[in-house]
This record gives C-alpha cells, structure tokens and sequence, in this order.
C-alpha cells in the first residue's frame, strides 16, 4: 500500500486500488483503543432511476434505505447480531449520495471487518423478509413525521427543487415503500453495490495490509463498469415553490429558509467550493457576525438560529434557520445582509479572524473518526485528497466570498420553509 | 492516560488527564449544586446570561470575535442534571499548539476566558446586565416551551416526572417556566454571588499540556474566585418502590405513538443490574431489539436506560397506537425471560463485550471523559471506567437473574394521538 504522510495535520494515510477497483483507505490512529471501519457506496436516496443492463430503471423513493435495513440479513440470521457478538458497535446510514456501514470496536477488529465485507457484498432478501420491514420502517417514517427539524427540511427542499431527487425524502413514504420487492432489491444491490462503486476507510491502529488482504478475500475479485444515473433535467435558479408552511405540536415557528446555489462541480474545485460555501455562512451569519448579534439583541434569534452550504449531487444550497417569532424579517434580513456584503465588501479584520476559525473548525473535525472516514470516501468519489485541505484553503481569497454571496444569496434564489405551533 | 485529581484553591478541584491523541484540548469549568425547584431555574439562567459578555468582552460579538482568533476555540455553556446534582459552567475547546501553523499558544489565553466568564461579568450599578438577563429568560422560557417538540425525548421526561414525583430527579436541569418568568435582574445577582462563593467549582482538562502548565492557567484565571464555606454534596437517594403500577395517558396530535415504561431496581448489586439491563435492552443485540423490533416488527426503536444512582429501569419505543397493549405484553415477556434466567449463552457474552467496548472507547473522548468524571463527582463515587468494567465482567448469571427479579413495574407512560387508530 501506499503511504502518505501529512505532518501539518498530524496524519498518516495508506492507500491501495485492489484489481476490483475498490479503493481502500487505512487511517492511522496509533494510540487510540477504538478503531472503525466504514465500508461506502456511492448510492443514497437521491439515485431512483440508473440503466441496469443498458435499461433505465425507475425505483421507488426510500429504496436505498429500504436496502441498506434489509442488507444486514444473512443467509444465517443477521449481521448486526454477528458483530454485536463480538463486541463491536455496528450502525449503517443512507443520505441523499452515499450508504455507509461501518462499526466501532476495540477488539477482534479483524474479524469483524470481516463480517461487514461479507454481509454488504453478499445479499439475502426473501419476500417474507422484506415485507416484514415495512413495520420498522413505517414507524421510523412515523417517527421523523412528528419530528420539526426533518418535516421542516423536507419541505424546504420541496420548495427549492422542481425536477431534482433532492426533493425526495431519503426513507420514502409509507406509501412509497409498498412498492419494494426482494427482486428491486437485489437489482439497486447489483448495480450499485460493485467494489468499483464503493470505499472502504478503516480508522484505528490496525494493520494496514491485514484490512488489504482481508478485502481481497472477502470481496468479488472483478469489479464492473460504472454506473448511469439520471439526477432529472437542469434546475432553474428560482425554486419551485416560495413558501411551505405545516402547522404541529410544537411551542413556537420555526423556520429554515434555502438558497439554491450554482450546481457544484467536481475535483479538487468541489472541495474549494465547500469551504467558501461554509466560510461564507460563518461570515453572513455565524456566531461573531454582525448580523448575528443584530438579530439576537433584537430578540428575533435565539441560539437555536445557524446554518450551512449542503452539497448534494448536482445541486447545492445554502440554508438558515431556527426558532422566531418573525421569520420573514429574518429571511429577509439575511438576504440584505449577504448582498450588503457583496456590495460594500467583508471586512478585513472580520475575513482574517474567521478565516483562522475556519481553519481551526476544520483541524477539529479530525477528532471524529467518522468525518474522517466519510470525507475520505467523499473524495474518493469526486476526485479529490481531502487530507490536502490545508493547501486547498489557502487558495481561497475574501473575493471569492463576495462573488459567492453575491451570486448565490438573492431574493430571486430563495424559499421558506415553516413550522407553526397550532394555534 | 491517567487521570489525577488535584486541589487547586478551596472546594477548587482539577481532573487532569493528560492525551496526546486529539486534535484539540478539552476543557470544562462546571459548579456542582443540589438540584432544587427552587433553584433549578436560577442555574440554569446564569451561564446563559454570563456568556453574553465580560468586562473585557462585553458583548456577544466582542467575544466571539475573541474566540475567532483562538482559530476557532469554543466555549458552550452547560446545564446537566447527573443524579440529583445539577451542574452548570461552561464546557471550551482549542486546537492543540501542535497543529496551528504560528506557533500560538491557546491555552492560556481560553483557561482566561473562562476564568473571565465566571469571575468579571458585565454589571450595571452592581447588578448583572438588566437587558442580558431579561433577554436570556426569554430564551429559556422558549426552551422549556420547546420540549414539546421533539417527541421522543419528550415522553421520556415525561415518565421520569410522574416516576419520581417528589424526588430531584423529577426535576427538570432548566427548570420551570413560572419560576424562570419570576426572575429578576437583581435575585439573578444574588445568586450568582452566592452560587460562585458556595458551589463547588470542578475544573477539566484533557490535552497535549503538562500539568503544571495547566494548573498555573487555572489558577491565574480563578485568583479572584470568591471562596466561602463548604458545601455538603448529598448524594442521590434511591427511587422507593411503587406499591402499585401507575398508567398516564396523553394526547397529542402526534402520528406515532411514544411508550414509556418504568421500572423500580430493589438490589444493591448494581454491577449486576448494569449487565442485565445490556441483556434486557441496552444494545441492538438485547432482548427488546431482537423482539419488540425485529421479531415483531413493531416498532424502529426500544431500547432500556440503567439509571445507575436512582436504582431504576426505563424503557422507551414509539409505535403504532393500536400497538400499545402489544408492545407492552412483549416489553413485560422480555423482562420476565430475565427473571426466569431464559437466556442462551451468546446473549451474555454479547452483553459483556458491547460493555467492554463501551467502557474502552470513553477514553477515546475527551468530552464524554469529561461528562463520566463530572458524573462520578456529582454523585459522590470515585470509580473509573476500567474498575467499572471489571465489576461488570465478574457478574455470575446467577447474580443477573436475581438482579432482574429485584426489577418491578412502576409507571407506563403512553403518549397517543388525538385519533387513533391511525389511519
């Protein structure tokens, strides 16, 4: 394997491609007890139609996540079992891109790698079984359906977006998820599945070429060729919709608001972007900002109000939001705040102080194992070393802020999304 | 990594556990106090109104500008409950000296801050800042509001209320929305006089520093901490049994059911309890996962929390509300397995490894080392996560089924909708 060695974050990578084309990232965590393993595909819920066998196929919303439950049924009962058995602490997520399965344990790492190898490379859905979990889901359905922060952002994205699988829920409906078979299933597995589609980053103190060997015995020894998808046709900048208001138990509006932003590209660029994209919200309205303390002193905001830039396939935004008593000041105060910046230009002494946060919030979100794992295999998929990051950010100049905010956080690109107490 | 325990000035401890594997330095500054309705409120509004400015930093934007500059440090303020203790202050993180690419020193310069926060807040005629704390009450009568909101959580602080009516843990860690509304500027004062004079005063530390260094920071930030006489921590009181089981019965426009279930724990073998309780429902291995969800598909989550200082059992799902009779019967088979010992060998093998796992892995975190060390204090025990483990590992089957018989059925708690069954 590879070593790469970055002495200006303290870290230390190996890297291989195995002849499958899978690609395989070891982390090294030398004093550390606890080590993972996440094992990624690029396949989340925003990828429903994809040519399988030169055809394209439509598949019903929440089916990755559907897939990823039903992936930890095996021949002989079940892989979370197997792994909990041997101590370790076994989870899976499916987000609008990627589906990872990875595990946390501090003993008998290899063997547990071993199982997670084998349960997401192998399938075993029978009918009987995937009926049985349209009870689990549907509940997990009806839990986020009383929960603000997710109804607030589903709807959200359904005002941003007009064609766009971003405005589908990644878990689907509970009418949508009817429509799942052990057969589309194990189609979305084939075709997504493939070591050529996915990552494997390990995080701990391990042995480098014992997880290499290891997925060379586990995993097919041929990969196949990449896979079509269809996103839908080019979105407008205008959202599809201004506003979204859905009244629930809660004890007081709440409300995000989404910016579309210019469809991200890829590479090194796309890392670039999602920096200036975060320094720009630091800047429009983090902690330290004017804005921020403006509205907080006013009492419009209280410390639930933040945001961030999101990049999903093909499409990116930017979104704020939190408890209020009157979001459309709010809303619209971030508007005008963003092209006042834009206009009149950010501060000097403001850019270089956050700018250092920036770098700092970066440096720190190497303590999680977890962002670790993700943002290697995010790069891996879009072409880019995360690890260079250090480089990449000091590219980045107050100009390309400005031209940001200026392009991307107008009234024109915006929606609202709403929560209102029932009266 | 070994933890020392050091006195610094009067009622003034350190807990300093020195680690070169993160990123960052961890610390923590937290007041130790009796939880109280009478005070519950007060606590809890201090920190809030404390990180508003110092004398140095008097306004939000000033000391966040001041934190920018540390690249990015934190400081949170906190309010906990850990047994019938509640614990306030103020939670900070830096990036370590190691990785900032000037050869700043952060240390001292954020140990100040804190020292600052608590020690020279922003005082008008000798009383904290009238428009902080008004605007902060505000903000935590909103917070109390929004418990509502989330709904899982909501129920299970529902059960603990009707549960331990009476008792401290019943007891909301913000407190009240009538005693908060009560609170004026000038009783705010008072209590904070006395609170930083009286409490004891923890100190965290976890990092890359030697110890003298952090010693000699803490210190010079907390010179002129007034001292007075010493407290008394009391120590939790057990929850005493129920005679009979009580029901409550709410509704809410909700899709999803939320059951909670309580339980009494009449042994003083708490190792033994901890293991049954993993066995019972503690991991996605135990007996309510491997039932309640996948046998039966009845539900996306059941799980059990060990309230270790209370002596007591909580169980927590959401389902369907024409399940609740169901759910309830199974949740009541599984802890009747326990007693009758009906368990097979993998079970508590899997129930010591995931302990195992658990144990090991807090070291691998500063901030959850900090939240088991405040824990072990609040509660008046001096344990550490090995000396646990151990206990845990050398409970016999025998002790676990008679650990399970000493569980008794206290309070259901069912959260349902206002029209059910659902349709």
């Amino acid at each position: 394997m590879t070593e790469r060695n970055y002495a200006q974050i303290g870290e230390r990578v190996y890297e291989e491609t195995l002849p499958n084309c899978l690609t395989v990232r070891v982390v090294s965590k030398p004093h550390h007890a606890k080590a993972c393993a996440f094992f990624v595909t690029r396949y989340g819920g925003m990828d429903l139609r994809f040519q399988l066998n030169g055809q394209w196929q439509d598949t019903p919303a929440g089916i990755a996540h559907y897939l990823e439950h039903k992936m930890f049924d095996t021949e002989d009962g079940n892989a979370l079992q197997d792994l909990a058995q041997n101590g370790a602490e076994p989870n899976a997520f499916t987000s609008n891109a990627i589906t990872a399965y990875y595990f946390y344990s501090t003993e008998h790492f290899y063997e547990n790698l071993k199982i997670l190898l084998e349960f997401v490379s192998v399938p075993y859905f029978t009918d009987e079984s995937v009926e049985k979990e349209q009870g689990i889901i549907g509940q997990e359905i009806r839990m986020v359906e009383d929960t603000p922060d997710w109804q607030i952002y589903t709807n959200l994205m359904e005002c941003l977006y007009e064609k766009s699988p971003a405005r589908v829920s990644v878990a689907g409906t509970v009418e949508s998820i009817r429509h799942i078979t052990a057969q589309t299933l194990y189609d979305c597995h084939r075709a997504f599945y493939d070591p050529s589609n996915m990552v494997l980053c390990v995080v701990g103190n391990v042995d480098p070429a014992r997880v290499s060997a290891i997925a060379r015995e586990v995993l097919p020894e041929a990969g196949g060729a990449p896979i079509l998808r269809d996103y839908g046709e080019e979105e407008s900048s205008a959202p599809a919709r201004r506003e979204h208001a859905q009244v629930m138990e809660v004890s007081m509006t709440q409300f995000l608001a989404g910016y579309k932003c210019d469809p991200p590209p890829e590479g090194v660029d796309l890392l670039r972007l999602g920096m200036i994209g975060d320094m720009a919200c630091d800047i429009l309205f983090g902690d330290s900002s004017p804005l921020y303390s403006r509205l907080y002193e006013q009492g419009l905001i209280n410390d639930t109000f933040g945001g961030n830039f999101d990049i999903l396939p093909g499409v990116a935004y930017l979104y704020v939001g939190g408890d209020t008593n009157d979001p459309h000041a709010v809303h619209a105060a971030v508007t005008e705040e963003a092209q006042r910046l834009a206009r009149e230009g950010i501060d000097e002494d403001f850019y270089q102080r956050v700018r250092r946060a920036a770098y700092g919030q970066m440096i720190r979100g190497l303590n999680s194992f977890e962002t670790i794992a993700i943002s290697q295999a995010e790069g891996v998929f879009h072409g880019y070393d995360y690890f260079s990051f250090p480089e990449v950010f000091s590219s980045i100049t107050k100009a390309d802020l400005e031209d940001f905010l200026r392009r991307n956080v107008t009234a024109d690109r915006t929606a609202i999304s709403l929560i209102t107490p029932k009266a | 990594m070994t933890k020392q325990r050091i006195q610094l000035l009067d009622n003034v401890f350190l807990t300093y556990v020195p680690a070169d594997k993160f990123k960052t330095d961890f610390l923590s500054a937290q007041f130790i106090t009796p939880l109280r309705a009478e005070t519950a409120g007060l606590n809890a509004l201090l920190p809030a109104v404390l990180q508003r400015g110092t004398v140095q930093y008097p306004d939000m934007q000033r000391l966040s500008a001041a934190l920018d500059l540390l690249y990015g440090a934190t400081i949170e303020h906190s309010v906990r409950k850990r047994g019938e203790s509640q614990l306030w202050g103020f939670l900070a993180t830096c990036v370590d000296d190691a990785f900032l690419p000037d050869g700043s020193k952060l240390l001292e310069p954020l140990t100040g801050l804190l020292g600052q926060l608590i020690c020279q807040p922003v005082l008008e005629g000798g009383t904290l800042s009238p428009a902080y704390v008004a605007s902060e009450r505000t903000n935590l009568i909103d917070a109390i509001r929004s418990a509502i909101d989330e709904k899982r959580t909501f129920a299970a602080r529902r059960l603990l209320e009707e549960m331990c009516r009476g008792e401290a843990y019943g007891l909301s860690h913000i407190g009240d929305e009538a005693s908060v509304a009560a609170i004026t500027p000038e009783a705010l004062t008072a209590h904070y006089r006395a609170a930083i004079a009286q409490s004891r005063l923890e100190l965290y530390y976890c990092g890359r520093a030697e110890r003298e260094r952090v010693e000699s920071a803490f210190q010079t930030a907390f010179r002129s901490l007034p001292r007075a006489e010493d407290p008394i921590l009391t120590p939790p009181q057990a929850h005493p049994p129920r005679q009979s089981p009580q029901v409550i019965r709410e509704q809410m426009d909700v899709s999803q059911g939320k059951l909670s279930v309580g339980y009494s724990v009449d042994t003083d073998d708490k190792d033994a309890v901890v293991v049954m309780n993993t066995m019972f429902g503690a991991t996605s291995n135990s007996k309510l996962f491997l039932n309640v969800r996948e046998k039966l598909s009845l539900c996306y989550y059941a799980s059990s929390t060990y309230h270790r200082s209370k002596n007591m059992i909580t169980v927590a799902s959401g389902i369907e509300f024409e399940n609740y009779q169901k759910a309830l019967d199974e949740i009541g088979a599984q802890l009747s397995a326990m007693q009758n010992g009906d368990w097979e060998a993998w079970e508590l093998t899997a129930a010591r490894s995931s302990l195992s796992n658990g144990h090991r892995s807090i070291f691998d975190s500063a901030s959850q080392l900090e939240d088991f060390y405040m824990g072990q204090i609040a509660t008046g025990r001096d344990d550490d996560p090995e000396k646990l483990l151990e206990a845990a590992l050398a409970v016999t089957p025998e002790r676990i089924q008679s650990a399970a018989k000493a569980v008794k059925l206290d309070t259901i708690y069912f959260l349902t909708g206002k029209e059910e069954p659902h349709s």
